[in-house]
């Protein structure tokens, strides 16, 4: 058939890549033939000839079989296409995306909306002339706007409640204040030198985007880096990811007035990213991932400390988390609010534990695993059948449930790594060589958000002429515009916390 | 069930830092950078520094772009080493550039106080609205750190509010897209006088890493003064509670 199989992080030629129609693009994912494909993304390239040329390139995964899968389709700027949003929503952001960025009409879209209003943007509105947002009409109908400023100390973007009642019938969410230009800052200057900024694309994400990167860097310069380094890297991304859920379930806490969640959760994180901060000089990780490997090596003293803590964070989180769980005005909140159930976080692409939540089972870790993860094998810890049960009702609770599960499992593979980073005495850093010239390379990591994707295509000097990143709240925003479908008003903090998606890493 | 969290409580103990400004944190933080006096930097390092902080003549590094990301620090014979001193808080735009043979002390002693209104006025009371423009969410989560248990900026009577119009100042984050730019002046205008300024992080100081973006739009920033610049790539919680003890006389 019309695509290139290939395996997380590698590079191909670009020429390599096989054309089909974009309408196959919809078979893959629905066909009976490839029903096993999931869209993973689909990005426009710019041709370098002819003027105007648009290669649209399609990556899908096969997880069950751990593998990616490639094709592309040859397009234009301003040209239009039939859309394939209308059977298969799992499109539906990415084609906005291409015609805000190339101008490209589809043909049947049921909401050709601006998605980040790019600096340069195809199509005319700014963000100033306000979005184009859906209206509900009724006599006790009314709507609810939120932002771009929030209350709390949070990044900016709006919520357009349409509520009939205290009843939520659709949230829109509206994005584009974040836009920095992100992916156009990747293009200048060597690929390898931009680690500093992937760990901006979303800095609470900094060690997950700064690995994706560094591993796309090393896929494009076919580098290995040594097995010391890739056992830090995974310490450092479960740090993150721990720090995160704790941080994550206070706030959870907070939102329903559980205050003693609240105190104790935030400051267990603080000594988990403290722990960061001892591992690497930043509480996010930040300086410790770079194209090649780490920037600092774990010692003796350091692998006391990092243990220690996370023994007793570990044993903490989960008594704390064990009294939460089974408190019955917790549960009053947490239960069956937000609900994504499996059939919608599968049509719509949920990823990372939001999917999780929803009964998905994706996760990079396992099933495209990089790093440490495809030699020391991440292990979950199975849940007995009622609980897993509960674990997988796409409700705040499942969300919740899940965060404090992914804590204990992440905790405790750093504990299974630390001692084996005595096995492994080759170095922290390899050199990287230069990006080969003329390839496309993908990277794809579990950040604690879920899978999070950079892509590159290099041009004759393999410098980068298309860099594309993303994050796992593109698919997952509109989850959460699901979630509080039929929910309260007031319940809508409580949702937006379990999911915590991105506004950077989104509008980037 | 009420004594597994008995239990936790317990295990839980005192965890406020039991005196933010005088509190150290880990060696390993990397925060003032030392140049060696008479050191000099070569194009390559210089070309190291993702976000333009480093100058050749003078030998300098700029504070308030820097992101103390270190790669200058780990050239070989480099001049500059990154020290752990996290009070790194300012009054004045050119006062954030170290140049070579710089000491903390000296550097520390640049940082002036509010005047006499303003001190009187907010040193026991300080309300300030966060505006993230396009902030990358550490900045805003360590703004939201300093409130925890553990900095509790709340014991010197400074918080975060809500509202503009029960805030006394705006503390300002993220490099300022053109996409919120609007949405920043509104909330500048929203503020009463008299009111402070504070921007947080390499990005809302200088732009950082994003500074020759096109979708940046800093206008916000030219014209006015702000009162306080706190350095950082997130800035530390204990750098931003003693940057506003510092401004308020209330520091070291």
């Amino acid at each position: 058939m019309n695509r290139v199989l290939l395996k997380n992080r590698a590079a191909i030629p670009f020429d390599d890549l096989p054309i089909t129609s974009y309408e196959m693009l919809g078979d893959i994912v629905a066909g009976p033939l490839f029903g096993t494909m999931r869209l993973v993304s689909l990005f426009g390239v710019p041709e370098v000839r002819p003027a105007g040329a648009v290669r649209l390139v399609a990556l899908f995964a096969a997880d069950a079989a751990g593998t990616l899968a490639v094709t592309s389709v040859r397009s234009e700027r301003g040209a239009t296409i039939p859309s394939l949003t209308p059977n298969l929503p799992v499109f539906h952001l990415f084609e906005r995306q291409l015609w805000e960025e190339f101008g490209i009409a589809f043909d049947g879209h049921p909401w050709l909306k601006p998605v980040r209003y790019p600096h340069d943007a195809q199509t005319p509105r700014r963000i100033e002339e306000g979005y184009p947002y859906f209206a509900m009409e009724g006599e006790e109908t009314h709507e609810v706007a939120v932002g771009p400023v929030h209350a709390g100390v949070i990044e900016p973007g709006h919520f357009r409640f349409l509520c009939d009642g205290e009843r939520v019938n659709h949230l829109e969410i509206q994005l584009g204040y974040q836009h920095r230009g992100v992916e156009k800052l990747f293009r200048t200057g060597p690929l390898a030198a931009k680690s500093t900024l992937a760990e901006s694309v979303s800095g609470d994400a900094a060690v997950a985007h700064a690995t994706v990167h560094a591993g796309l860097c090393e896929a494009l310069g076919d580098t290995t880096i040594p097995r010391r380094a890739s056992m830090i890297r995974a310490i450092g991304l479960e740090l993150e990811r721990a720090g995160i859920h704790l941080g994550d379930l206070s706030a959870l806490c907070n939102d329903i007035g559980y205050l003693p969640g609240t105190q104790m959760f935030a400051v267990m994180r603080t000594e988990i990213i403290n722990t960061s901060l001892a591992l690497c000089g930043s509480r996010f990780g930040r300086g410790l991932i770079v194209p090649g490997g780490v920037n600092y090596d774990i010692d003796e003293k350091k692998k006391e400390r990092i243990a220690s803590t996370v023994r007793r964070i570990r044993d903490n989180a989960g008594l704390l988390a064990a009294s939460i769980f089974d408190n019955q005005s917790v549960l009053a909140r947490f239960e069956k609010t937000g609900t994504v159930d499996t059939a919608t976080a599968r049509e719509i692409g949920l990823v990372g534990p939001a999917g999780r939540a929803s009964g998905l089972s994706c996760d990079i870790r396992l099933t495209h695993p990089t790093d440490a993860y495809a030699t020391v094998p991440f292990i979950k810890t199975l849940l007995q059948n009622g609980e897993g049960k509960a674990a997988m009702g796409g409700d705040v609770y499942a969300r919740a449930f899940i965060r404090h599960q992914e804590i204990q499992d992440s905790l405790r593979y750093i504990l299974e790594l630390v001692p084996l980073l005595e096995t492994a005495r080759d170095g922290v850093i390899a050199p990287v060589a230069a990006p080969r010239p003329g390839m496309i390379a993908f990277s794809l990591t579990e950040g604690w958000r879920g899978e999070t994707l950079h892509a590159a295509v290099t041009g004759g000097e393999g410098e980068a002429r298309r860099y594309y990143v993303k994050d796992a709240s593109f698919h997952n925003w509109f989850g959460l515009a699901l979630a509080v479908r039929d929910n309260g008003v007031s319940d809508f903090p409580l949702c937006n916390k379990s999911f915590n998606l991105s506004y950077c890493g989104f509008d980037l | 069930m009420v004594f597994r969290l008995l239990r936790a409580r317990w295990r839980h103990g005192w965890q406020a830092v039991p005196d933010p400004v005088t509190a150290q944190v880990d060696p390993m933080f990397r925060g003032f950078p030392e140049i060696a006096k008479e050191g000099t930097l070569t194009a390559d390092t210089v070309s190291l520094c993702p976000a333009g902080a480093l100058s050749v003549n003078p030998v300098a590094i700029d504070l308030g772009r820097c992101h103390l990301c270190g790669a200058c620090s780990r050239v070989a014979n480099s001049p500059i080493r990154l020290t752990s001193r996290h009070h790194l808080g300012q009054t004045k735009r050119d006062a954030l550039i170290v140049t070579a043979g710089t000491t903390f002390e000296e550097y520390h002693a640049r940082a002036e106080k509010g005047r006499d209104e303003i001190r009187r006025l907010f040193g026991r009371s300080l309300k300030l609205r966060s505006v993230s423009a396009a902030g990358c969410n550490a900045c805003e989560m360590e703004l939201n750190a300093t409130t925890n248990a553990n900095f509790d900026m709340l014991r010197y009577g400074i918080d975060i509010v809500a509202s503009p119009r029960h805030a006394d100042g705006v503390i300002v984050t993220g490099p300022v897209s053109a996409n919120m730019a609007d949405a920043l002046e509104d909330t500048w205008n929203a503020t009463p006088s008299p009111k402070l300024l504070i921007l947080m992080g390499a990005c809302a100081i200088s732009g950082g890493l994003f500074a020759s973006s096109p979708a940046l739009d800093r206008r916000f920033l030219s014209g006015r003064a702000p009162d306080i610049y706190i350095p950082g790539c997130p800035s530390h919680p204990l750098t931003v509670v003693n940057a506003i003890l510092n401004y308020l006389g209330r520091g070291l």
